[in-house]
Formats: C-alpha cells, sequence, structure tokens
C-alpha cells in the first residue's frame, strides 16, 4: 500500500479518534502527511487521564504490538522516523509491556533501521509521564515530551503542523492506533460495518460504579446504554434503584434513567449535555449523591489545573467553593445562577479543554437533577443520605425493640438504652456515619 | 532537609544518564530514575543532577513541583497509595484514608514514627474494576474493606522486616 491507499482507508473506514473528541483519523494523518519539513514526529497518548477509567491500560498490556505496528505505518505514511509513546508512570506492567514489545519488534526487524528490507526506518521510544492530568491534552503532552512543564499551548497551530519540537506530528489516542492495523488487514469496508453511519467501529468503556459486573466492555458504537448497564453489567447491586452515568470523567455529564435508550455516539451523547470522552463510565445509584460528585470532579479539575490561563484558575475555585458550601448546607439560589455564569464563562475563555469542560460535571446534572440541588438549598437535606453535614440520624421509639446491636456497632458509643426498650442517640457526639442505620434489622433509625 | 544526605548517585543512575544525556528532554526521564532508586528526589541529589545535565536549579524544582508524582520526601519503608480516583471515590476510598489515620496515626502525606509506612492518595491505578484499591509497595489490593486493612498493613511490615 502507498501512503496515499493508507489515508483513503483510513477515510473509507471512518475512523475516529478515541481520546474523546472523535476528530476523523485520516484528516489528522493527511495534514501531517501534506505539512513540508524535514523531521516529523508521531507520538501515542498513553496518559490516560480520566480517573475510573483503564481501557488504554488493557490494551498496552494485553496486545502492544498493535499500537507499535500502528505508529509504523503512521510514520511510513506521513514520513516521520521517531515515534513517541507517552505513558502515564502510574502503569508499571504497561511500561514493562511495551519496552519488552519495542524490543521484539526490533530483533524481528519490525522497528529499526530498513524494515524488513524495505528502506524505511522507524524507532519508537517511550516517555513516562509524571502525574499530572492536563499532560493528556495534547500540547501539554508534547510539551512534557519536550522536557519542560506540561503547559497547554494555544491551537492553533495544531500539532498536525506544529507539533513536537515544532514540527509536524500525529497524535493520537492508545485505541485511535490499536484500531489502525486491523483497518489495513480486515479491510475499511469491513470496519465501516460495524457501529452507526456517524460512528464506526467499536469502543471499550470502563463500566465501574454501582455496577453488578464492573470492568472492560467493548461494544459496537450506537450500543444503547441500557444494553450496556443492565444487558452486559447485569443491572445495580443491592436492590437499589439507578440514578445515573457519568461519561466523559471531569470533563462529562450525566444520562439519565429517561435516557438510557440513547445510542451511544458522539452527537447523542453531546445533545444530552454529555459527552462520549475517551471511555469511562462510572454508575451512580440512588445512594450516590449528585452534588458530592460534582465537588468531587472539581475538587479534581481545581487540583489539575495547571494555572496557566484566569478563567479555568479562579473559575474553578469558585465553583468548587460554591459546591462545598452547597453540601454543608450555606447554599443559596443565587449560588445556582453564580454556577451556570461562571461555568459559561470558562467554557468560552479558557485555554484548553481542561477549563473549557471543567464545568460540565455541574451544568449537566443541573439539568436534571435540580430538585436534588434545591434539597440542598432550601430544605438542608441531602436526600441520597452522602453530605454529613445534612443529615441526622434518629431512633423511632416505636419501632426499637431495644436489640442493642446498634449500640454495639456505633464506633463512638453514642447510643445508650437499656435492654428491650428504645434507644437513644446522643447527638452532640454523633459522627453521621451511617452505622446504626445499616444495621438496624427494624427499620427504627431513621436517616433525615 | 540536610544538604549532605546520600550525595552519591548509584551506578544504575549514573548508566541511565549516560545514555539519555544527549536526548533531547531527558530531564523527566532521569527525574523517574532518581525517584525509582531513592523512593524520592533528595536534594543532594537534585543539586549533583544539575550540574551534571547543565541545568539550572530552579528549573529543576519548576519540573519536580510542577508534576505530582515526584516527592521531595523520603516516603515510609512501604509506601500506602490508597485510590481516589472516581470509581474508588464512590466505592468508599474516602473511609479507607479515614481508617488508616486510626490504624497507624498519621494523616495523608505523612510518614509513621518509625519510618514504616506513609499514605498517600493517588488518582486511579487503572483497576477500577477492583475499586475501591490501594497500593502498598507496588502490590495492588482490591476490593479492599476497612476490615482488611490491619492484615494488609500486617503483612507489609512482616516482609519489609525481613
Ligand atoms: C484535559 C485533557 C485531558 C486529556 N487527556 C487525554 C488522555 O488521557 N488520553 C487521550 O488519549 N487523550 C486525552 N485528551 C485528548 C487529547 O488532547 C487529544 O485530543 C487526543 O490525544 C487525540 O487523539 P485521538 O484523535 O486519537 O482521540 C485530553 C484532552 C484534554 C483537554
Ligand atoms: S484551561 Fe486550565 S489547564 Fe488549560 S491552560 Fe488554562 S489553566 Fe491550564
Ligand atoms: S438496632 Fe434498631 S432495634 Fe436494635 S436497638 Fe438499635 S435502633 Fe433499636
Ligand atoms: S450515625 Fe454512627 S456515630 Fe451516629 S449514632 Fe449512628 S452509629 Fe453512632
Ligand atoms: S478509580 Fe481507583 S483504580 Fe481507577
Amino acid at each position: 500500500m502507498t501512503p496515499d491507499d493508507v489515508i483513503s482507508a483510513l477515510k473509507t473506514s471512518k475512523l475516529r479518534g478515541r481520546g474523546g473528541a472523535g476528530f476523523p483519523t485520516w484528516m489528522k494523518w493527511n495534514f501531517t502527511k501534506e505539512a513540508t519539513g524535514t523531521a516529523k514526529y508521531v507520538v501515542c497518548n498513553a496518559d490516560e487521564g480520566d480517573p475510573g477509567a483503564y481501557m488504554d491500560r488493557s490494551v498496552l498490556e494485553g496486545d502492544p504490538h498493535s499500537v507499535l505496528e500502528s505508529m509504523a505505518i503512521c510514520g511510513r505514511t506521513i514520513g516521520a522516523a521517531q515515534g513517541y509513546i507517552y505513558i502515564r508512570a502510574e502503569y508499571p506492567l504497561a511500561i514493562s509491556r511495551l519496552e519488552r514489545a519495542i524490543a521484539q519488534a526490533g530483533d524481528m526487524g519490525l522497528l529499526g533501521k530498513d524494515i524488513l528490507g524495505s528502506g524505511f526506518d522507524f524507532e519508537i521510544e517511550l516517555r513516562l509521564g509524571a502525574g499530572a492530568f492536563v499532560c493528556g491534552e495534547e500540547t501539554a503532552l508534547l510539551a512534557s515530551i519536550e522536557g519542560e512543564r506540561g503547559m497547554p499551548r494555544p491551537r492553533p497551530p495544531f500539532p498536525s503542523v506544529k507539533g513536537l519540537w515544532g514540527r509536524p506530528t500525529v497524535i493520537n489516542n492508545v485505541e485511535t492506533w490499536a484500531n489502525v492495523p486491523v483497518i489495513i488487514t480486515r479491510g475499511a469496508e469491513w470496519f465501516a460495518n460495524i457501529g452507526t453511519e456517524d460512528s464506526t467501529g467499536t469502543k471499550v468503556f470502563a463500566l465501574t460504579g454501582r455496577i453488578e459486573n464492573s470492568g472492560l466492555v467493548e461494544v459496537p458504537m450506537g450500543t444503547s446504554l441500557r444494553d450496556i448497564v443492565f444487558n452486559i453489567g447485569g443491572g445495580i447491586p443491592n436492590g437499589k434503584a439507578f440514578k445515573a452515568v457519568q461519561t466523559g470523567g471531569p470533563s462529562g455529564g450525566v444520562i439519565t434513567a429517561d435516557h438510557l435508550d440513547t445510542p451511544i455516539d458522539y452527537t447523542p451523547l453531546q445533545e444530552l449535555g454529555s459527552i462520549m470522552g475517551s471511555g469511562g463510565m462510572i454508575v451512580m445509584d440512588e445512594t450516590d449523591c449528585i452534588v458530592d460528585i460534582a465537588k468531587f470532579y472539581l475538587e479534581f479539575t481545581v487540583e489539575e489545573s495547571c494555572g496557566k490561563c484566569a478563567p479555568c484558575r479562579i473559575g474553578g475555585r469558585k465553583l468548587y467553593n460554591i459546591l462545598t458550601g452547597t453540601t454543608k448546607g450555606t447554599g443559596t439560589q443565587e449560588d445556582i445562577e453564580k454556577m451556570r455564569t461562571i461555568g459559561s464563562a470558562m467554557q468560552k475563555a479558557s485555554l484548553c479543554g481542561l477549563g473549557q469542560t471543567a464545568p460540565n460535571p455541574i451544568l449537566s446534572p443541573l439539568r436534571y437533577f435540580r430538585p436534588e440541588y434545591d434539597a440542598h438549598i432550601n430544605d438542608k437535606l441531602c436526600p441520597a443520605g452522602v453530605c454529613k453535614d445534612l443529615i441526622r440520624f434518629e431512633i423511632l421509639t416505636d419501632k426499637c425493640i431495644g436489640c442493642g446491636v446498634c449500640a454495639r456497632k456505633c464506633p463512638v458509643g453514642c447510643i445508650s438504652g437499656e435492654r428491650r426498650e428504645p434507644h437513644e442517640i446522643d447527638q452532640s457526639q454523633c459522627i453521621k456515619c451511617g452505622e446504626c442505620f445499616e444495621v438496624c434489622k427494624f427499620d427504627a433509625v431513621l436517616r433525615a | 532537609m540536610p544538604v549532605t544526605e546520600e550525595l552519591t548517585l548509584p551506578e544504575s543512575v549514573q548508566d541511565f544518564i549516560e545514555k539519555w544525556r544527549d536526548k533531547p528532554g531527558n530531564l523527566i526521564m532521569v527525574l523517574h530514575k532518581v525517584q525509582e532508586a531513592f523512593g524520592y528526589v533528595p536534594r543532594g541529589v537534585a543539586l549533583e543532577l544539575a550540574r551534571e545535565l547543565d541545568v539550572p536549579l530552579a528549573k529543576m524544582y519548576d519540573i519536580i513541583t510542577f508534576y505530582h508524582f515526584f516527592k521531595l520526601e523520603k516516603p515510609g519503608r512501604n509506601p500506602v497509595s490508597v485510590c481516589m480516583g472516581t470509581a474508588c471515590y464512590i466505592k468508599g476510598g474516602q473511609d479507607l484514608i479515614a481508617e488508616l489515620e486510626d490504624l497507624l496515626g498519621i494523616g495523608l502525606n505523612a510518614v509513621t514514627e518509625d519510618g514504616e509506612f506513609s499514605v498517600e492518595a493517588v488518582r486511579c491505578v487503572g483497576c477500577c474494576g477492583l475499586a475501591p484499591v490501594l497500593v502498598v509497595n507496588e502490590e495492588i489490593h482490591g476490593k479492599v474493606t476497612k476490615e482488611k486493612l490491619p492484615e494488609i498493613l500486617a503483612k507489609h511490615r512482616e516482609v519489609s522486616a525481613e
């Protein structure tokens, strides 16, 4: 196959980037192929930063050669002789498997000088991430390979024309890379027949949280969320009710029970206010608090913001503070408007995707779970019973048979009562751990 | 921290530096090697590295402090990392941190007095299906409950005593 044949196969396959944005892969490769310049680079984004997602890790550990082969194909297509895999240091097993695979490929003459006598040279080197989520963003990642702080750079120019060390660079996600060799061997039409018109092929998801069968699932694009959660995932454990699924991690939003039949595809998810993301799917049930989860994500993005631009640095902190207030019972209705205003400013004015998408885990649930926010703000109550400042445990005297189980389990020993007599909680000592609520077999402990 | 401690670079690190000396963007890779050898980046070593690689010390610390993975303080003999990624957070990662605090008497990013354990929170180790997860001495423990913690700690304490 000539380089043009490879580009045209990718075009026919309609493969889109699996790192989150879903950009057509053939276009990236083509831009870089057409770019003039002596040195060009091929980069694999194996930073997998979405906490709670591990699709890329499984590819790198299970089939590292698929990524190496793919990068070599790209090198030959665009005219690059050097590839880099930027992998997070938290994946030691994947790193050692990649090192071994690179050595094996070198021994077999599949990497290195004059590959299979074709006159084409291609080397791959590993570069380790160092625990900065923002380095998953492509321009920050390239800065990190260059040995600098991983700070995003304004785009354009895009990496495909001005990337690593200012040279044209193709950067793709691990799963995107792993799709290329099968497209070449089994044919672009075969691939394009899987999935939907708009999004072809399969996608791997990390199904975690409140789910019976937690793990990785690979499904054709367009599969419904209901299928994934209830058929493959086996539904919600312990007889609890499904609440929502967070897709897209800290950049994404929630999909509720009403939308379980939505096909998993880029556009439909966006219409619901979430995103496809890289494949994280966190299932929540009725015991998870939507405000608490939003606060968790905001804490994450505030910690991980590189601080380069004000909308993200200051806006993120403000959102986090407001959410903290909401979970502590000091929130007001004006806060909701404030969060919307700050959020939309961040979406518009942040330099990189981290800040642009950081408000999503608030704005998306606000569309569907406004009553839960209102309960925190107006009634000072956390309906899911998660926010400790907004719950209180009480023993109902008419239901308590005085078995004493709760008193024995209470970690601070603040439940007292005679045997066979109604027990009582000393509210001043209670740390709201919920143990009494869990252990009482007579529904005598009330959580309010 | 005294500047005189552990000034010499072990051979493995020196070999690594030789291999990487002429590669652009090598600093982060060398720092990883240093941390692998010492468990953290001792100040004396940072000074020597700056000389070796001809990098200003300010730049060196600029990089070390930007990347959360690099530690400036010596961790315990058995570093405990509790995952606080989303999957583990939902499954009670925070309760594990609270329980470790009770069991070891130290909070996050601290070392026990006997130097045996240190505790840190990390963001996802890629075993989310096993949430909640904690890692001790690079050994991954999945589906951890508060009740299992004493046993896990005892096991690692014994191994390090051998
Ligand atoms: C804050 C942030 C974090 C990101 N993290 C990752 C990541 O961990 N892995 C990844 O492949 N892409 C990540 N991306 C997307 C990359 O910038 C880029 O779009 C991707 O590597 C392109 O590859 P693809 O076209 O194959 O999807 C991230 C983007 C942003 C804004
Ligand atoms: S949006 Fe946030 S992470 Fe991105 S460049 Fe600005 S401050 Fe840094
Ligand atoms: S466990 Fe329930 S029934 Fe038993 S003493 Fe406690 S509240 Fe009463
Ligand atoms: S919530 Fe916890 S601390 Fe409070 S009474 Fe119940 S068991 Fe005791
Ligand atoms: S969220 Fe804990 S291992 Fe991924």
